[in-house]
């Protein structure tokens, strides 16, 4: 829309930096208690310029929270979480649009059903079966042959167990499909008749083709991971399995103690950080794949 | 080189019916075109000759091999799309040399064939190009060169045509033509065109509502249509009909009152048959009305094409079109006169739709009356 109009300009720039204020406001805040003293952060009203003890806020919240070892953690979780989401999605949607199963649309419906049921609401049954994975295997044999068997793995304390849980993902599955669907069905053919077999197929053709998609998705994949908290908080009980999220958790002023909120921000600040470089560098692919799709 | 053979063969989606079996032969090195209008079952005919279609029943055999149940790949075709289906991720050396890439041949090997084929389609220039950086004719010289690669036993052509200009439909007709004259593959050709169809085909088949209407060479097709729908869909433009009854003695039939006479003997046989009387525009004569054995008709309106021009006459409601040559000038609103040459005269049952003359009255079989979606 073009439109010649100073009075409704000025209204669209008025309510364009207001949201920007918004949306920054609580960031500044977070960076500039992030460099005060204890004195100063606690001081009403709050001081909205920038102190000098911003590095050593940043050695305290690294030492107090060991972030170190959690920030390795959330990055190894994180990636993982990232690649396998991708890699189950781009399968997964691969399956539903180029193989004409008659249940398909069933499964693809039932994945979509997922996205109403988030990890918060199956917290508890995802819990005890990451506790025990071969419960319903077990339960299974035992009700068909009656043979009791002793099959246990269990993922509390590990990396599977940060990992596997969060890997299904109906958001990517849906978006894949919606980019397979985009591609003519010739495509598929010609690849037929030069004799690739579907797996070939996939790998030769479809992975190179969604590359923007891909790195949409793993964008906002790499940071849905990044800022898990229950999940992990669940269950790792061993120090050493922590995320950076959960570590963070020691960074809180608790009732009794001093409010060093200053600290606590140049921890967020740090956790903050690694999100943020993934966006900006993925960011032109990320809104390319999702607003269109290469010709 | 391959002999293509198929046996009774029908498809079927669901309760609709696309092919009601169709028998067809095709000879090693042959060129077929398969000419029809969209939705007569001529492409999905093609897919199931490639492989890319289940054959619901019948018989499909390359090279006398039964194909029904192999795979593409295991068939020896190769095919051009109609949108090309270029790999767009790939430069054009990497979508010609893509089925040797997925067959294993070592590199070198490839990229001395891919320089062979990129020859043979005029493409030497273009090989680091991406498909989307090419023109339309460059795509298409693309995918023939894809299809070239394999070496196939059989060229499937999906209306490779149709999203040219007319200018670089007519050069790459040519350039079909003479790639299969140096590759002398069997070659079949799907078209809804009748001018390419005319100009690529050794054999035409014409297709309509999923039934084979008939089979021959252009010319036979084109001066013997076997179906009044033949005779409407090849040439243009398209045949001027008139319904009427073949009158008592056999020699002639009435014209807006006049006589125009027909072959006797045929005519003599079928004496008070309703027909469809057809004749060509290119066959039809103009002359100055009021002269012998022609019928007065009014000048419609008139089609100029510069080497000559289409003159619409009507009759007594009928419109007839008329090609006449680039002397003959004719004025809107005038009265001018129809000559219907009896030699050129094609008579059609009006209840079968069958030509008269083309099989013994015994064998005829109705006209096809099922429509397929």
């Amino acid at each position: 829309m073009i439109e010649r109009t100073p009075i409704l300009n000025a209204v669209t720039y008025f309510i364009m930096i207001l949201g920007l204020i918004l949306i920054l406001g609580p960031f500044w805040m977070i960076f500039t208690a992030s460099t005060q003293s204890l004195q100063e952060v606690t001081a009403v009203p709050f001081n909205m310029t920038p102190g000098g003890d911003f590095l050593k806020n940043v050695h305290a919240a690294w030492d107090r929270a060991n972030l170190g070892p959690a920030l390795l953690n959330s990055l190894i979780t994180s990636l993982l979480v990232m690649v396998g989401k991708i890699a189950l999605a781009a399968l997964s949607a691969f399956a539903i649009v180029y193989f004409k199963s008659p249940l398909r649309h069933v499964f693809f419906w039932m994945v979509f059903l997922t996205l109403m049921l988030p990890l918060e609401v199956r917290v508890i049954p995802t819990y005890n079966i990451a506790s025990d994975v071969f419960q319903p295997v077990r339960w299974i044999i035992q009700t068909i042959t009656g043979i009791e068997l002793s099959l246990q793995w269990n993922l509390l304390n590990s990396y599977s167990g940060l990992v596997l849980p969060l890997i299904a993902t109906a958001t990517g599955t849906f978006l894949y499909r919606q980019f397979y669907m985009t591609l003519p069905d010739e495509l598929a053919e010609a690849a037929k008749m030069d004799g690739a077999r579907p797996l070939r197929f996939f790998i030769d053709i479809l992975l190179p083709l969604s590359r923007t998609n891909m790195l949409a998705l793993a964008t906002i994949m790499f940071v849905y991971a990044w800022n898990q908290y229950l999940w992990p908080k669940l269950m790792t009980t061993d120090a050493s399995y922590q995320t950076a999220m959960v570590a963070m958790r020691a960074l809180v002023p608790s009732v009794n103690a001093l409010p060093e909120w200053n600290v606590s921000m140049a921890g967020a600040l740090i956790i903050m950080l690694p999100p943020l470089v993934v966006v900006a560098v993925l960011q032109r692919w990320f809104v390319r794949g999702l607003v269109s799709t290469e010709k | 080189m391959a002999e293509i053979g198929i046996k009774d063969v029908r498809k079927t989606y669901g309760s609709t019916q696309i092919l009601h079996g169709v028998d067809l032969n095709f000879k090693s090195g042959e060129f077929v075109v398969i000419l029809g209008p969209s939705g007569c079952g001529k492409s999905t005919l093609l897919r199931m000759i490639a492989g890319l279609e289940e054959i619901t029943s019948g018989e499909i055999s390359i090279d006398g091999k039964v194909v029904n149940n192999l795979e593409p790949r295991d068939r020896g075709c190769s095919m051009v799309f109609q949108n090309y289906a270029l790999y767009p991720h790939m430069n054009v050396a990497a979508n010609i040399g893509y089925a040797l890439k997925v067959a294993g041949v070592p590199r070198a090997e490839r990229d001395r064939r891919i320089a062979e084929t990129a020859k043979i389609v005029g493409l030497e220039e273009l090989l680091d190009r991406k498909p989307a950086q090419l023109s339309g004719g460059q795509r298409q010289r693309v995918a023939m060169g894809r299809a070239i690669i394999r070496e196939p036993k059989v060229f499937l052509f999906d209306e490779p045509l149709s999203n040219l200009d007319a200018k670089l439909r007519v050069q790459m007709r040519v350039e079909i033509r003479r790639l299969h004259k140096r590759l002398s593959a069997t070659s079949v050709f799907v078209t809804h065109d009748q001018v390419e169809a005319m100009t690529l085909a050794d054999k035409l088949i014409v297709m309509n509502k999923g039934h084979v209407e008939q089979v021959g060479t252009p010319l036979e097709i084109y001066h013997r249509p076997r179906t009044r729908f033949v005779g409407t869909f090849i040439g243009s433009p398209a045949m001027n009909f008139f319904d009427t009854t073949i009158a008592a003695g056999g020699d002639h039939v009435l014209l807006d009152g006049i006589v125009q006479a027909i072959d006797p003997v045929l005519g003599g046989q079928n004496a008070g048959t309703a027909v469809s009387v057809g004749i060509r525009p290119e066959h039809c004569r103009l002359v100055p009305a009021g002269t012998v054995n022609s019928v007065p008709a009014n000048v419609d309106f008139i089609e100029e094409l510069g080497s000559g021009r289409i003159v619409h006459v009507e009759i007594d409601g009928l419109s007839f079109a008329v090609s006449v040559e680039e002397d003959q000038f004719f004025e809107q609103g005038a009265v001018a006169g129809l000559q219907l040459p009896s030699e050129h005269i094609h008579l059609f049952s009006q209840e079968t739709g069958l030509r008269l003359d083309d099989a013994p009255a015994a064998t005829r079989q109705p006209a096809p009356k099922t429509v397929a979606a």
